[in-house]
């Protein structure tokens, strides 16, 4: 196979519903999966298949279907397969208890071409529903495991760690390994709410998020991490100056469950969204995405800090986490910020010169 | 994979055809189509040529000829890259023969 030449749209994240069967303690978009309100404002599956069709148009190769729980929608198989039928493939991102010997039968006849993404919240009842909040989501967890496996369409396991399980990574990681073949991703930085609909929430994902030194310490472990941050950070990393969207924002976007585009999976700023019942994806593109995401940065505090910061290489500070904590595109977030410099220090990065931390009153 | 040239062939219902940046690529929608390390197939610019005429009414022989003609090459040579192809994708159950 030849190395391609990237297209118009690279990819496509396409959220079902933003309703979810479990209610885990972290999650930064769920509603409850009887909420009639938002699923009377879903797309339909029709105007889910013009978009797919109006993406291959643009060459996009990928589509992500995620929510919420995706198979939380009657029609998932009807989604499913307008994807697949316009010549995209499929990348599902799933917690599994909703999959059926059906939909197990489905994926293994018309495969996604991409492995299902399984989050598995923990590797035992007590840890996983201490998370999903739901008793018997375990069970239903391992027998859609079991169906995917049973059926021989691949998938790879997702985690996440928070305060208090970090020691449980090594074992959560071969116990995934033995499932699936693979290390799983892991999740280590929590974001607050996207929507910015509850602090209460908020406060009780902060509250369980690992500690700066903590994710410091489980990605400088990994010796593929350290050697990348041996080579890359010395050829690229550098101040960004006041330039906002450096990332794939705009050429890879993300459809929410009611029709807004974002600049990213995270990004729900109303100002940055774009109506596509209305318009096309190729407006979007061409016209929408370019002059927006050309903001540049006026906050001082981010001017002294992030700007002429040259930890950029490790920090995850992008527009979207800053609008996440704060509602604005353009003001540091101080967990972020420590978390690069504990990284960097633990790699033996001198801080001398970066810029201090020394504002942020909202906790973070 | 017996193919001929005598045979005629059409793409397979079960995968769908990509132009993407100049390239065309067979996306399939049936399980067992793809290899291992790549599901999608994609098609250099003679072997999206000979796609775009397997329209199931040509015959192999009629595909190559035309190909010899247009890109000036040994008609022999592109007789056995066609033949080549054609195996390739049938094996795949990318093309189907029609029969006549």
């Amino acid at each position: 196979m030849k190395a391609r030449r990237a297209p118009r749209l690279r990819q496509l994240d396409v959220e079902l519903t933003e309703r979810c069967n479990n209610d885990c303690v972290h999650c930064c978009i769920n509603l409850p999966a009887g909420d009639g309100r938002a699923r009377r404002r879903e797309l339909t599956a029709a105007q889910l298949d013009r978009v797919f069709a109006q993406a291959a148009q643009l060459g996009c190769l990928t589509v992500r279907l995620t929510g919420g729980e995706p198979l939380l929608r009657e029609d998932f198989k009807e989604i499913y397969l307008a994807a697949r039928r316009r010549g995209l493939t499929v990348r599902l991102s799933t917690n599994g208890c909703l999959l059926t010997p059906a939909l197990a039968e489905l994926l293994a006849a018309v495969p996604p071409l991409e492995p299902v993404e399984l989050t598995a919240y923990g590797r035992d009842r007590g840890s996983y529903e201490r998370v999903t909040r739901v008793p018997g989501s375990f069970a239903r967890f391992r027998a859609g495991l079991d169906l995917l496996a049973g059926h021989r369409v691949p998938f790879r396991l997702k985690g996440v760690l928070f305060r208090g399980t970090a020691r449980a990574r090594r074992g959560f990681e071969a116990w995934a390994a033995k499932l699936s073949g693979a290390r799983p991703e892991l999740t280590l930085l929590l974001d607050l709410r996207h929507r910015r609909d509850s602090t209460a929430r908020d406060r009780a994902i902060a509250m369980r998020r690992l500690t700066p030194r903590q994710v410091a310490r489980t990605t400088c472990a990994d010796p593929l991490f350290r050697e990348q941050m041996k080579l890359f950070p010395a050829r690229y990393m550098g101040p960004q100056g006041d330039r906002l969207f450096t990332c794939s924002a705009g050429t890879s976007v993300c459809l929410d469950a009611y029709g807004r585009l974002q600049p990213c999976l995270l990004l729900r700023d109303p100002r940055l969204s774009y109506d596509l019942v209305r318009g096309s994806l190729r407006r979007a593109l061409s016209d929408f995405f370019p002059r927006v995401l050309a903001v540049r940065a006026e906050n001082p505090d981010y001017l002294r800090r992030c700007a002429r910061c040259r930890l950029k290489g490790f920090c995850r500070q992008c527009p979207a986490r800053a609008f996440i904590e704060h509602g604005a595109l353009d003001r540091p977030v101080d967990h972020l910020c420590r978390v690069a410099r504990a990284q960097a220090q633990l790699l033996g990065w001198p801080l001398r010169g970066i810029p201090p931390i020394t504002v942020d009153r909202r906790a973070s | 994979m017996n193919v001929q040239l005598t045979g005629t062939y059409r793409p397979s219902r079960d995968v769908v055809a990509r132009k993407i940046e100049g390239e065309i690529i067979l996306v399939p929608l049936a399980a067992g189509m793809g290899d291992l390390e790549d599901e999608l197939y994609t098609l250099n610019p003679t072997g999206a040529a000979v796609w775009r005429m397997l329209d199931g009414r040509r015959t192999l022989r009629a595909v190559a000829a035309a190909l010899a003609k247009e890109y000036r090459a040994a008609p022999a040579t592109v007789r056995r890259d066609v033949l080549g192809l054609v195996a390739e994708l049938a094996r795949r159950r990318m093309v189907v023969a029609v029969p006549r």
